[in-house]
């Protein structure tokens, strides 16, 4: 058995990079000042902080002032959903988004509910995209916002986030997207793509968990959510978290390599291809090729619950996960893989295997030598 | 957390697997909550003789359908229709709050599976009786 964990659960969170954790060291003990504080030392941490913007604004092509930091993508997604909500309730109470987000939207959606705000839900295809036609049907004139995530955190899906943009442009709605899973995985173009808020976190990257970034359009009416010292604009107010955003900004950096993408997409396609030939009756959940997340594997397995699947990879030091309703508080499968149209059985049966750049061929091969005997075993374990 | 138990039943349990031949089987679960437990029983004198089981679900619903199949095995019927959730929680040892109910689906599954026996030994005695 393999002593060394087989990490393939980066939809969940990541390793941060050695060489970020570096980046951050002297932020905590040597260079500690408030970047508010007039002083000079004070102004050694405003200028990590801005060095880290720039690096930031630039990854997604827009300019330094329209970042701001975040304690991650929970709170950049309530920021945006809500202060954009309250700050335009005067042109109308119409918010859409999908059945495939985060719970960060989704919940965030619920509470706007309650507030007094109309949410439609868009429908996806078996795959898990949005169709554009059928976003601009549901825009009306009291439509103020949009809001679809980018890469599906579960099956991968990459929108058409360029076309569904343009149509918000031209119907004059603001853009949302939740970028978290595919920052640095697939291109992010504020400008080519039309998008207006854009939430991104540090901890999918190999960077520090608790730090993330609203990229928010210059002209945007969106007002503060948190309020206090006037921080990030005026819009995000709390003492800038300096290590965190150095290393979100160093990940980011040396994550935006299409090296990285090209090998997680070898590998991706090798475990599928893998998986599909040596195991029968496994269904591939979401998109094939590069309209799928480079580090995304969604499978379901007939006759086999996901998390005792999961449960038995772990035995063997695999780390993955799965959208199976037992692992699930609610007691219900994924609302993804159900608005995909999968019935319970098989949303039942899915294991999520999500890949890094630090994703090795030896892992797959491990893996590969594992999962075949173990889903034989619970395949005789069960009654279907 | 799992204790060692659970970990070790779900791994290599005693009692996994299909029933050729069995006197009655019994299911229940649905695929919703993503559990189904089926029972097969072979009975000789009122006896519980063997026992097997098949489950579609996590790990603590195949450990749970294990430890009840151990403690329902060698009892009378009437003995075995009072095994309660908390002795197979006991067998098991340490299992996450939210899992005990795979436990008391397995109480449910053997129950359901010793009433179809019932109404099958009733059938066969109505026939010889008539």
């Amino acid at each position: 058995m393999q002593k060394e964990i087989v990490y393939l659960d980066n939809g969940a969170s990541t390793k941060a990079d050695p060489k970020v954790l570096e980046k951050m060291k002297p932020y905590f003990c040597e260079i500690y000042g408030n970047a508010s504080s007039s002083h000079t030392f004070g102004q050694k941490s405003k200028q990590a902080l801005e060095n880290s913007r720039d690096i930031i604004a630039k990854s997604l092509n827009s300019k330094p002032e329209e970042i701001i930091f975040t304690s991650g993508g929970t709170e950049s997604n309530n920021f945006a959903l809500k202060s954009i909500a309250f700050s335009n309730k005067d042109k109308g109470n119409h918010i859409i988004t999908t059945k495939i987000e985060h719970k960060s939207i989704l919940n965030t959606c619920k509470w706007l509910e309650k507030q007094g705000f109309d949410i439609t839900y868009l429908n996806v295809d078996k795959e898990g995209f949005v169709d554009p036609e059928e976003l601009e049907k549901v825009i009306t004139d009291k439509t103020i916002l949009v809001s679809v995530i980018h890469g599906n955190n579960e099956i991968g899906t990459i929108q058409n986030i360029e076309e569904l943009g343009k149509i918000c442009k031209e119907k004059k709605v603001y853009f949302h997207t939740d970028a978290c899973q595919s920052f640095t995985k697939t291109e992010l173009n504020v400008k080519k793509q039309n998008i207006d808020l854009i939430t991104i976190n540090s901890h999918k990257i190999h960077g520090p968990k608790g730090v993330g970034a609203l990229y928010i359009r210059k002209g945007t009416n969106i007002k503060a959510w948190q309020h206090g010292g006037e921080h990030e604009y005026s819009l995000r107010s709390g003492t800038e978290n300096i290590p965190g955003i150095v290393g979100f900004a160093e990940a980011a950096k040396m994550g935006m390599n299409k090296k990285h993408m090209d090998k997680m997409t070898v590998l991706r396609d090798k475990l599928i291809k893998e998986i599909m030939t040596r195991i029968k009756n496994v269904k591939l959940n979401g998109p094939e090729g590069n309209k799928r997340l480079c580090n995304n594997v969604n499978l379901s397995f007939k006759g086999i619950e996901g998390e005792a699947l999961g449960g038995y990879l772990d035995q063997y030091n695999i780390c993955s996960s799965t959208g199976s309703a037992c692992s699930e508080k609610s007691l219900e499968p994924s609302h993804v893989l159900k608005a995909i149209g999968l019935n319970n059985e098989t949303a039942n049966g899915s294991l999520r295997l999500t890949l890094s750049r630090f994703t090795t061929e030896d892992e797959i091969e491990y893996v590969m030598s594992v999962l075949p005997k173990i889903v034989n075993k619970l395949r005789r374990l069960s009654p279907f | 957390m799992y204790s060692e138990e659970t970990i070790n039943r779900f791994k290599n349990p005693r009692f996994g697997g299909e029933m050729k031949n069995p006197d009655a089987v019994g299911q229940v679960g649905n695929m919703k909550c993503g559990d189904v437990m089926k029972i097969f029983l072979k009975i000789k004198d009122n006896i519980i003789k063997d026992i097997r089981f098949q489950t579609f679900g996590c790990i603590a619903a195949i450990a749970s359908s294990d430890a009840m199949c151990e403690l329902a095995k060698g009892k009378t019927i009437e003995e075995a229709m009072k095994i309660k959730y908390s002795e197979i929680l006991d067998k098991l040892g340490e299992i996450p709050k939210q899992k005990i109910h795979c436990s008391v689906l397995g109480t449910q599954a053997l129950k359901k599976a010793i009433e179809n026996y019932k109404k099958k030994q009733n059938k066969k005695e109505n026939k010889q009786g008539g």
